[in-house]
């Protein structure tokens, strides 16, 4: 019975997407069925499953482990899932998404998310890394029709795979080190080899940090990333910068803070230096888009940077930092793409820079929810944004990381240029006739309200997430 | 701690809440209702700022605090952050200049921008009433953090209002240049704020400066002087100083009101005020003082130096405000805190004024800004000229005016501290402060009319009637205009009286006022019986006769026995000034009062030979003088060396190297090229050939590489 309970989240979104392939199996013709709907109840379940077994550190079949940790993931998670739900009902249908599959692929990845964010083995953790790449694969290219999504899709699937290959490679290696692909036996292991580490240990670390670098598009393993965000429906993007990001991060965080604490010296090295690349990288190419899916991705490239600046100054505040900066991040990128997905219409659906000019003049209120996630996004207080980059950097100082912290202020604070320049194009150009915004119903409008007040409630409120955030991490590490 | 019936968070909310108002619904209610409730809403932070300092004021000198915390903003582990709002002689000084002069420009606006369509009208004052929220949080914040909302939300809006009048593309503009050079700043003041809270353990004023009792000033280059001299550059973008104030000049692209207000009275002092608000932590890093001191001189002489040759009446404006807030910095370099938030007080009253009066000129010859077009408006426009001239005469330091006493104050305090050369800085800019503004009065409103003929020409064109017809036009600023200059007028002919130093028997009430507030730790002593530094040190009871910089001294010294300079060789005061000196001191300021008076008359002077008298004798030195004009037209060429320098080579690096080669959306063309291609081709592999999929791979591959080989080569 422990078993199950540890695995009752992902039980119950699981039989959620099985429920939402059978109604769109059963489905009639031409008939509508509201299978967004059964999926927000899955999804609704699994955040109450995981609120039930906080404190209760529930182990499942030796490999799952509901610890507060993952808890907290699993809720993050499940909550981009539903407001990406929120988000779709317009757009599916407006796009010509099919409905049946894009939902169960949306709760399917959902699953291999909060998956990989409590298992305990290598092993598992790959199952559900590509449990959930895979579903994401599919997502990106499911409009079949459109040329740039189809290619987006193959571009990410054969570079995700190559990366797969890499960290396949690296639980090898790990196996050989420590006769296990439970993290335990291979923390064991190292901890007794860790004055002097053979190359196997080398190898497995390695590989297994570039691994989990491709999947959180750090640089230089980024390169997939433009090009898959701009090309899957924007939705879908919301959707994967935020989801496949939380759920990178947190399989990163646990293996490395627990298999390969013994040799942080050595990894937070090399991770600085791929930080501060990321961070720059992000920053600066960013600057130069004009396509706003495009610079979003970008603007995630650079937040991964930030995110690795919380992993490598994994002190006890970097630590809740970072789950702090993955539930503020989540909530205003996602939302920031929602607003994107419901100014697209069928025929202008790219996300052109071009299309925010005037904004505020035909939609007002999308314009003001479009700046409060931008400017959270740009660090700007009293928004999450700027509370999640404080902790990073005041963990980042604290530790002595200060190159880290002084690189990632200045990359932040030259990013809100671009942040704020779809700003600008809303509010600061008026050209009311070519805007023309379909209209967008109660779901997606309520949807958006959420992630906005989410947004100031973190930055305006934020202690009781940081303190659920500490709690949760002081289980595991 | 005082307690008060009205809450401190009402300052900032009820600006707010005009904002959300004009925001929501300003574009269902008229003009009228929306520029009302803008008023209304400043105006009411005003009486309830006013309440709060009425109490204040009844608390006896040390407990002269007011502290609320709204609520609890981050408490986990060891970051404790309230927002909190603290009032003391200082915040209640500047919450009333902003609330105040922020409720006339308002009013002042109510009329100026009467020609704006109804949407545009509300979000004119929805903007500017959330700058006056923010404005208040800043300076009403208990903690860097808080402050910072501020500092970044001015800044925001700033940004907005500069570029109000998006269509002109110089505006927007402006507004991007702005921003761009404020965030170099705000990297700093983050920084700084970073290595505050990692040296403290608290980002509290007070429980810093508290904390700053343990240290001694730096003799070497330290992390203090470090530290401040962050949070210095940031003061430099916010207030425009070498090197970042190449912003504010071009900041005059948006509506007059906005610059008389933010780029004038209120939030280009922020730096000032911050600096102030940390005395005691700037007093511990002479090396940082001695920078923000020479930083401070410089701006004031060389932007006044261009303002002498400007011809647009608001850029002459501009390069004062520089020039001024230059004092400012000035004051604060040498530890005359006092004398820096005196003079910034004052000038908000005058500048404040001008920015009004000159917005009252444009709106007059409709939009016209170069002074070559004007003049003669004497006559036309009496309200403007005559409240114009109080400012003019208050800037240029003549007394009894408001400016006089403010400036004097700043130069005695350079001159008394040992910094000669910095002295005569400061009085050179006098000199050419006094000519520059007397210059911008006689183009504008004595000499011959010109706006006549330029103005008759362009838009009606009729022969000899034109002088008649235009004068028809001319309107002297309307009710809801001159009832803000004429009380901004009162206020820059009397601000300065309530600083009046001893040497005039005086009784410079606003040094007893404010002095608590730049030694807070020494105040704060007997509120909170508890600390540790309950005992103020022998030093400090005894030192205080020889003003600022003995009582620094003493205060930053309070642990030792024998208070030396802080740090004498760097030109700050020897903290021993005896009764004796100051005998002999009093004489040395007379003399230098009466000096910093003849400079101001002579600088009045040369300007009434040149530009009143004699005009033709002014082309004529401008003739034979035409590189040196040239230079100073063109601002030193400093925005063309930016350009050259940081802005091109960013732009090359970031468009040709780093995206073509970074980003592969140029590679194949954006990812519809390749598209076209698989539609076209049909056959999905040939994805793989176009590219980019091979060089995403091998980047992850050459990635590997490194990784491993990290590892392995070690």
């Amino acid at each position: 019975m422990d078993n199950l309970q540890a695995i009752m989240p992902m039980l119950i979104v699981t039989l959620a997407a099985m429920a939402t392939m059978l109604a769109e199996a059963f489905r009639r013709k031409d008939e509508r069925m509201p299978i967004g709907g059964l999926g927000v109840i899955g999804l609704v379940g699994a955040i109450a499953a995981a609120g039930l077994l906080w404190d209760r550190n529930a182990v499942g079949f030796g490999v799952i482990q509901a610890d507060n940790f993952s808890l907290f993931v699993t809720v993050v998670v499940a909550v981009i899932g539903l407001f990406t739900i929120m988000f779709s009902s317009e757009v599916v249908e407006r796009e010509g998404i099919p409905s049946g599959e894009y939902y169960t692929l949306t709760l399917f990845s959902v699953v291999g998310m909060m998956m990989m964010a409590s298992a305990t083995d290598l092993l598992v953790i790959f199952i559900a890394l590509e449990i959930m790449s895979i579903a994401v694969y599919v997502l990106t290219g499911i409009k079949r029709t459109d040329a740039a999504g189809t290619e987006a899709s193959f571009k990410y699937f054969l570079l995700g795979s190559f990366s797969s290959a890499f960290f396949l490679y690296g639980i090898a290696f790990s196996y050989a080190v420590s006769g296990s692909t439970r993290l335990d036996a291979l923390s064991t292991a190292i901890a007794q080899s860790a004055s002097a580490p053979g190359p196997m240990v080398w190898l497995a670390m390695g590989l297994l940090l570039v691994g989990f670098a491709f999947k959180v598009s750090a640089v230089p393993f980024h390169m997939w990333t433009p090009d898959a965000y701009e090309g899957a429906p924007t939705v879908v993007t919301g959707f994967m910068s935020t989801g496949v990001k939380a759920a990178a991060v947190a399989a990163f965080l646990r293996v490395f803070l627990s298999a390969f604490e013994p040799l942080r010296g050595d990894w937070t090295q090399l991770l600085t230096w791929i930080a501060m690349l990321t961070m720059v990288v992000g920053t600066v190419v960013g600057v130069a888009q004009t396509n706003v899916k495009r610079m979003l991705a970008y603007s995630s490239i650079a937040h991964a940077g930030y995110l690795l600046a919380g992993i490598i100054a994994a002190s006890a505040i970097g630590k809740s930092a970072v789950l702090f900066y993955l539930a503020s991040y989540a909530v205003a990128n996602v939302g920031a793409f929602g607003v994107i997905a419901f100014i697209a219409t069928r025929e202008r659906n790219t996300g052109e820079l071009t299309d925010f000019t005037g904004l505020w003049y035909a939609k007002p209120m999308l314009a003001v929810l479009m700046a409060v996630f931008l400017l959270s996004l740009g660090g700007f207080p009293p928004m999450a944004g700027f509370i999640a980059k404080w902790y990073i950097f005041a963990a980042a100082v604290n530790e002595g990381f200060y190159t880290l912290a002084i690189v990632g202020v200045l990359t932040s604070v030259v990013s809100v240029f671009f942040y704020l320049r779809i700003v600008v194009m809303m509010f600061m150009s008026s050209n009311k006739a070519e805007l023309e915004v379909p209209p967008f119903g109660i779901v997606g409008t309520l949807g958006l309200a959420l992630a906005a007040i989410a947004t100031f409630y973190l930055g305006i409120l934020p202690t009781r997430l940081i303190d659920l955030a500490t709690q949760s991490i002081s289980t595991i590490f | 701690m005082v307690g008060t019936s009205v809450p401190l968070a009402l300052i900032p909310l009820l600006p707010f809440a005009g904002f959300l108002f004009n925001g929501v619904f300003g574009r269902k209610v008229s003009k009228s209702v929306s520029g009302l409730v803008a008023c209304l809403a400043v105006g009411g932070a005003f009486v309830v700022a006013a309440l709060n300092v009425w109490s204040l004021v009844q608390q006896p000198v040390e407990q002269r605090i007011i502290e609320q915390t709204v609520f609890w903003w981050i408490s986990s582990g060891d970051l404790q952050l309230p927002l909190q709002f603290r009032l003391d002689p200082l915040g209640a000084l500047m919450v009333l200049v902003v609330s105040g002069i922020g409720t006339l420009i308002h009013v002042y606006s109510t009329a100026y921008m009467h020609e704006e369509a109804d949407g545009e009208y509300a979000r004119y004052f929805s903007y500017l009433n959330l700058f006056a929220a923010f404005m208040l949080v800043l300076v009403l914040g208990a903690n860097f953090p808080v402050m910072f909302v501020g500092w970044e939300g001015v800044g925001l809006c700033s940004y907005l209002l500069i570029g109000f009048w998006f269509k002109k593309k110089s505006a927007s503009d402006a507004g991007k240049k702005a921003f761009v050079v404020n965030r170099i700043g705000d990297f700093a003041f983050l920084i700084g704020m970073f290595m505050a809270f990692k040296e403290f353990g608290t980002l509290d004023f007070l429980a810093i400066a508290e904390k700053t009792t343990l240290y001694q000033p730096e003799v070497t280059f330290g992390l203090l002087s470090v530290m401040t001299l962050m949070f210095f550059v940031g003061a430099t973008g916010k207030s425009a100083q070498i090197p970042l104030y190449v912003w504010l000049p071009d900041a005059m692209e948006g509506p007059t009101p906005v610059s008389a207000l933010i780029h004038a009275a209120t939030m280009v002092t922020a730096g000032v005020y911050m600096i102030g608000r940390n005395a005691d932590l700037f007093s511990l890093a002479p090396q940082t003082m001695l920078i923000i001191a020479t930083i401070g001189a410089l701006t004031a002489l060389m932007a006044a130096t261009i303002g002498l040759v400007q011809n647009d009446i608001k850029r002459v404006l501009a390069y004062s405000t520089v020039s001024q807030l230059g004092y400012m910095f000035l004051a604060m370099g040498v530890g005359a805190f006092t004398g820096g938030i005196f003079h910034l007080y004052t000038h908000a009253f005058f500048k404040a004024l001008m920015f009004l009066g000159s917005g009252a000129v444009i709106h007059a010859l409709h939009g016209e800004q170069d002074m070559r077009k004007m003049g003669g408006l004497k006559q036309h426009l009496p309200i403007t000229f005559w409240t114009f001239l109080m400012g003019t005469i208050a800037i240029a330091g003549v007394p009894p005016l408001a400016g006089f006493f403010s400036k004097d104050e700043i130069l005695w305090k350079t001159f008394e501290s040992g910094h000669t050369v910095l002295w005569v800085v400061g009085m050179i800019t006098a000199f050419l402060t006094a000519t520059y503004m007397f210059r911008l009065l006689y183009m504008t409103f004595y000499c011959e009319p010109k706006w006549a003929h330029s103005h008759g020409h362009g838009s009606h064109g009729h022969g000899s009637n034109v002088d008649h017809a235009h004068e028809a036009h001319l309107h002297d600023a309307p009710p809801a205009m001159a009832i803000p200059l004429m009380i901004l007028a009162v206020g820059a002919v009397l601000a300065g009286l309530v600083g009046v130093p001893h040497a005039l028997n005086g009784s410079n009430r606003i040094e007893a006022f404010l002095e608590p507030s730049f030694h807070p730790a020494r105040a704060g002593a007997t509120m909170f019986p508890g600390s540790t530094h309950a005992v103020p040190s022998p030093q400090a009871d005894v030192a205080p006769a020889a003003g600022d910089h003995a009582a620094q001294a003493a205060d930053t010294h309070g642990e030792m026995t024998v208070a030396p300079a802080v740090g004498g060789e760097h030109g700050l005061a020897p903290a021993g000034h005896g009764a004796e000196a100051a005998h002999a001191d009093t004489a040395t300021e007379l003399g230098l009062m009466a000096l910093s008076v003849v400079v101001a008359l002579a600088g009045i002077g040369l300007a009434t030979y040149f530009f009143k008298s004699n005009p033709q004798k002014a082309d004529q030195v401008q003739q034979s003088f035409a590189g040196v004009h040239r230079v100073l037209l063109n601002k030193y060429y400093v925005d063309e060396f930016y350009d050259a320098v940081v802005v091109q080579p960013i732009k090359r690096t970031s468009e040709r190297l780093l995206w073509k080669v970074v980003d592969a959306g140029v590679i194949d063309g954006a990812v519809n090229g390749t598209g076209f291609i698989v539609r076209t081709g049909g056959a999905i592999m040939r994805l793989v050939q176009t590219g980019s999929v091979r060089v995403y791979a091998a980047s992850v591959f050459v990635g590997v590489l490194v990784v491993i080989g990290y590892y392995l080569a070690r």
